[in-house]
Formats: structure tokens, sequence, C-alpha cells
């Protein structure tokens, strides 16, 4: 019998695709992993979360991404590194598994999931990838060491660390495919950049891979696109409001499980989140429409409360938000909690600060504090130079961070609520409104 | 009202200031393991575990005017330590109660130097394995560091005071 590692399939499967034009598969290794249930799940959680409620194109997934960062971490492979004497060809499969599979572990809604439920997705992919499922059925038919190989590369714990690179890195396959995936879907004309040029002047090194000094232009376009796509898309005011209010709804009901309140829709769903008890099962079994049909049922709930933030989330009535420094606003936060339950309205749910923040690009040279692994040139000398030591461009947003923080609530509770009117009038002047 | 911000002042506060991006990124992170409530989430990075929120947390707190950031040039790198401010020590005034224990387990983690934390943290990063594997992975991602047997020793009996004092 053949070595499944190395089984092609009798014709190359290619899926349509709007980023890459077309996706190429011929290992049957890879083919049988797409089929799996674990990774068709993706198909069911949004890849930009609560973004479609801003630009409304973002209604694509996790499993369209997936197949993207295969797709070019491929073309790496393939076109780039194949015969390079510092590239293993051994590691090829492990490689591609990695690429398709880094994302497996995300949970309905990630980030807000995550964070109520103190929760770690790429943990999660871990388990996925070693515990009882179809996907690690597909990866043992290779060998029995193979699971625990793939989830080393997503954990970053391979030994080959050029393998890790492609996938986690300040410029991985990971970033080129949601930064172009991204643009297209949500409509925006940021986002693009030349990843053939990229790719065509990738060379593996020993721990990393790295770009040829005639790609610079190249990658300096490449950061300035991340930088554009996370202040315009990623960290849009709106969407985070959506996504404010999806956290406050799953507090709520956590906290109302809690107090033994008796649901009319049960949330059989989440109880093991709830209490702590959860499986591998319980997480695969949540995707974005058990989530979706938990909140259209809730509205009808007796708790105020939950009931107003699923009918917000699902019929788009989301909250109005003013910017808010913490530096100098604390001690008017504290004020506004406290005429807010004056008012009627717990400031728990209706108050909320959210804090974004991003760095472009960070550097580490040798002997700082600094915790990135940055973007080498590849000299015409063979030297290697870290990429701002060479681009003024990218030199110039080295290491800094920009950070944006809003105060999040309910305009329409002060605004239209009948009781308690001069202090609901009071709450509007302080938020300035 | 700002509780997590509070809760990294306090921190600082109890340790009477931390001297470290690095080491204060450790002890946090080992603070958390012990089951102390810091919610900041953690990934592996170059040095260890790492909580790019932290760092963020730290900025803002210093921006505030809660955190004081002063910085060292040591020749071939920049040290940066951090202290709580007279208005710090106003703001967590008012915040919750510090966990029992925690200044102990802070005091204790003070006193070692931040290639010990990160030996430590990055060891417990890896706490679902067997201790064998543990050390096997630590080798892996800290291939330069070149970790001996006894500072793994030591590590782990470290790993057990903190514990045991917790338990106390």
């Amino acid at each position: 019998m053949m070595d499944y590692a190395i089984q092609k399939l009798s014709e190359e499967k290619v899926f349509k695709d709007p980023v890459h034009r077309y996706i190429h598969v011929r290992d049957q290794v890879i083919w049988d992993l797409i089929a799996t249930r674990e990774f068709q799940r993706l198909r069911r959680i949004h890849q930009l979360g609560t973004t479609y409620l801003v630009f409304h194109g973002a209604e694509h997934s996790r499993f369209n991404h997936s197949l993207g960062v295969y797709e070019i971490v491929r073309r790496i492979i393939d076109d780039s590194f194949s015969g390079r004497p510092q590239w293993n060809d051994s590691e090829r499969l492990v490689t591609l598994c990695a690429a398709l599979l880094h994302d497996l572990g995300h949970g309905p809604f990630s980030h807000a999931f995550e964070k109520v439920f103190d929760l770690d997705h790429e943990q999660f992919t871990q388990r996925i990838l070693l515990g009882d499922t179809d996907v690690n059925a597909v990866l043992s038919r290779v060998s029995e060491d193979f699971p625990r190989k793939v989830a080393d590369v997503i954990g970053k714990t391979y030994p080959d660390k050029l393998v890790v690179s492609l996938i986690s890195s300040q410029i991985d396959a990971d970033r080129m495919d949601y930064l172009q995936r991204d643009a297209y879907f949500t409509g925006v004309s940021y986002g693009h950049f030349d990843m053939e040029r990229i790719l065509r002047v990738m060379r593996p090194s020993e721990e990393q891979a790295v770009i040829k000094q005639s790609g610079m232009h190249a990658v300096e376009d490449y950061i300035m696109s991340r930088y554009q796509m996370y202040w315009q898309v990623y960290f849009h005011p709106v969407s985070r409001s959506a996504e404010v209010i999806l956290v406050k709804i799953l507090q709520r009901a956590k906290v109302l499980s809690e107090e033994g309140y008796r649901f009319k829709q049960e949330p059989v769903h989440f109880k093991s989140f709830f209490d702590k008890t959860f499986d591998l099962k319980d997480y695969i079994a949540l995707d974005e429409y058990i989530l979706m049909t938990y909140f259209e049922t809730w509205i009808l709930e007796d708790d105020e409360i939950l009931s107003d933030l699923c009918d917000r989330f699902v019929n788009r009535r989301l909250f109005q938000y003013i910017d808010f420094n913490p530096a100098k606003e604390y001690r008017k936060l504290g004020e506004l909690e406290g005429l807010f339950r004056k008012a009627g309205i717990d400031p728990e749910y209706y108050l909320v600060v959210d804090s974004s923040s991003d760095l472009p690009y960070d550097f580490y040279r040798p002997g700082e504090e600094e915790e990135r692994l940055p973007i080498h040139l590849l000299m015409r000398d063979g030297e290697l130079r870290e990429l701002s030591r060479e681009s003024d461009i990218v030199d110039a947003i080295s290491g800094k961070r920009r950070t944006d923080h809003k105060l999040y609530f309910p305009e329409d509770m002060l605004t239209e609520g009948k009781k308690k009117k001069m202090l609901r009038q009071q709450i509007l002047s302080i938020l300035n409104t | 009202m700002l509780q997590e911000h509070a809760k990294v002042v306090q921190f600082i506060s109890l340790a009477d200031g931390v001297t470290g991006r690095k080491k204060l990124q450790k002890m946090v992170y080992i603070a958390k393991k012990m089951n102390f409530p810091f919610q900041e989430k953690y990934q592996l990075h170059f040095y260890g575990p790492y909580s790019e929120e932290l760092t963020l947390r730290i900025e803002e707190l210093c921006e505030m005017g809660f955190l004081a950031e002063n910085s060292e040039d040591k020749g071939s790198y920049v040290q940066y330590s951090y202290s709580v401010t007279g208005e710090g020590r106003d703001f967590i005034g008012d915040a919750e109660e510090v966990p029992d224990k925690l200044g102990e387990c802070i005091g204790r983690m003070k006193e070692r130097s931040s290639r010990f934390l990160e030996l430590v943290s990055t060891l417990l990063y890896f706490d679902h394995l067997p201790r064998e594997e543990q050390i096997a992975k630590v080798h892996i991602v800290k291939n330069k560091l070149n970790f001996t047997d006894a500072e793994m020793d030591e590590a782990f009996s470290f790993i057990g005071e903190l514990a045991g004092c917790i338990r106390q």
C-alpha cells in the first residue's frame, strides 16, 4: 500500500477562490482533512466576528481563510523554497497541515467567547489535533506522532523554527491571507499589497523565512496595509459596539445561570461553559448558528437585560460611543456608574470602556527586552539586516503603539426613558451627546 | 471600574517596584498560574509566556500617571523599571482587596533573576505535560539559553514553594 504521507489524488482538485483565484490540492491528506467535521465547522464561524454588522460584505468564514493560508504556504514551499539547501522537504506535509488547520480551535465570535469564558483558541486547536476527532484520525494515518508534530507547529514549539515562522511571525501566510481576504470581502481599498512579489523574494533561512533585499518595498507596502486595515476595519468603533454587546449577553446569561434563573430556552449548549466542566465535544458543538439561535429565542426571556441585549445584537440596535481618555476621565467613569445605577440602568451591562491597540511592526535587537522576532532582509552579500534599519518608512512606525479608547452606552435608553428624566439628562450632558 | 488596571498597580505596589519589563511579564504570568485573578491573555513568545494585553495596560497606566517608568541605558540594551506614583496609590485606594498571599508570592519572585523567572514561567506554560516533557519543551524553545539540570531542579522546587506558600 502506498505511504499515506505521499499519496497524491489521481487528479488535482481546485477550489475557486476570490483572493488567490484557485487553491490547489494534490495531497490525499489535505483533501481528507478538508472533509473532516471539525474543518467543515469553520464554515459556521465568521472570519471577522461582528464586522459584518458594519461592512455587510464581511460574511466570509474561517473556512475560506484557512484554505487561503494553506494555498500561500503551498506556493512558498513548492515555488520558492523547494530545492534550496536551507529547506528540508520532509517538512512539507507538516507545514501544509499546520497552515490548513491553524484556526481550527476558534470558537463562535472568537474573541468575545474567549474573553467571557477565559479560553484560548490556540490551545483548542491543539486539543482538536490531539483528541478523539476526525482530524486526529486523518493525521494519525500519516504516523503515530504526526498529530503531535502539527500541534507543536501551532504551539510554536516545533524544533524547525523556519516551519513555525511560515505560520506565525510578523510576515506569515496567516497575515498575508487575512489582509487581502478581509479587504476583498469588506470592500475597502486598503489591505492590498504585492504578495506575488513577496513570495518570489522569500527565502528559507535557519530560523525564519527572510526576504531578499530587492523585495523591501513590497514588504513596506504589506506593513502599511496591515496598519491601515487595523484602524479602518478591525478596530472599527461600530463593530466594537456589537462585540461589547455580545460579551455582555454571554456574561448576563452566565450570571443568570449561576443565580438559578429559569430560562424559557435553557442554555444547554452553554451549561458546561458556565460551570467550567466543558470538554472537547462541547466546544466543537458550538458555532455561530447555535449562538444566534439562542440570541433570537432569548429576546423573549423575562430577564429584561438579557432580552434587551439580545434584541440589540440581533436587530443591530448598537450602543453609542464617545472617545474616552482613561488617564483623565477615570473619575468621570465612577461618577457615571453611580448615576446609571440611580437611573435604574445597570452599568455592568450598559456602560463599557473598550480599548483597541496595535503595534504595526516591532523589532528585536540582541540584548533588548522586546519579544518579537523581526523581519529580516537578505542582503546581496548574504548578511541579514533587520527591516527597520534599511527602510525609513518602516523605521517611522516601528515600535509605535496606537491605542484608542471608547466609552459605550445605550443612548436610546437615556433619551427615550420616561422615568427619572432629569437624571438621564444629567448623564447625557456628562457624556456630552 | 478599571479593575484590571487596578490589579496591576496593586501588584507593582506590593512588589515595591519592579525592574525589567521581562521580569514583570513573567511575575504576573507566574501569579496567574498560581490562580491569582489576573485576566491578561498570554502566548508563547521569544522569552516565554508574554502578554500583549499586559504591555498595553502598563503603557496606559504610565500615561494615566499611576505608574512611573524609568529607563536605564545598560550599554547593549535599555532596562525599564516601574513604580507606583502618589496618584497611583490614590487610584488603588478604592480597589478590591488584594488576594491573600499575593504579596508573599511577589516577594519570593522579586528576589529571583529574570532568567530564572523566564525558565519558571516557560515550565509553567507546559504544566499540562509530564515533567520530562516539560523539560524537553523548554530545551526546544529556549535552545540558546542552555538551562542546566540544576536550574531545572531549582525551578521545579521554586514552583513547589510558591504552591505551598499559597496552600498555607
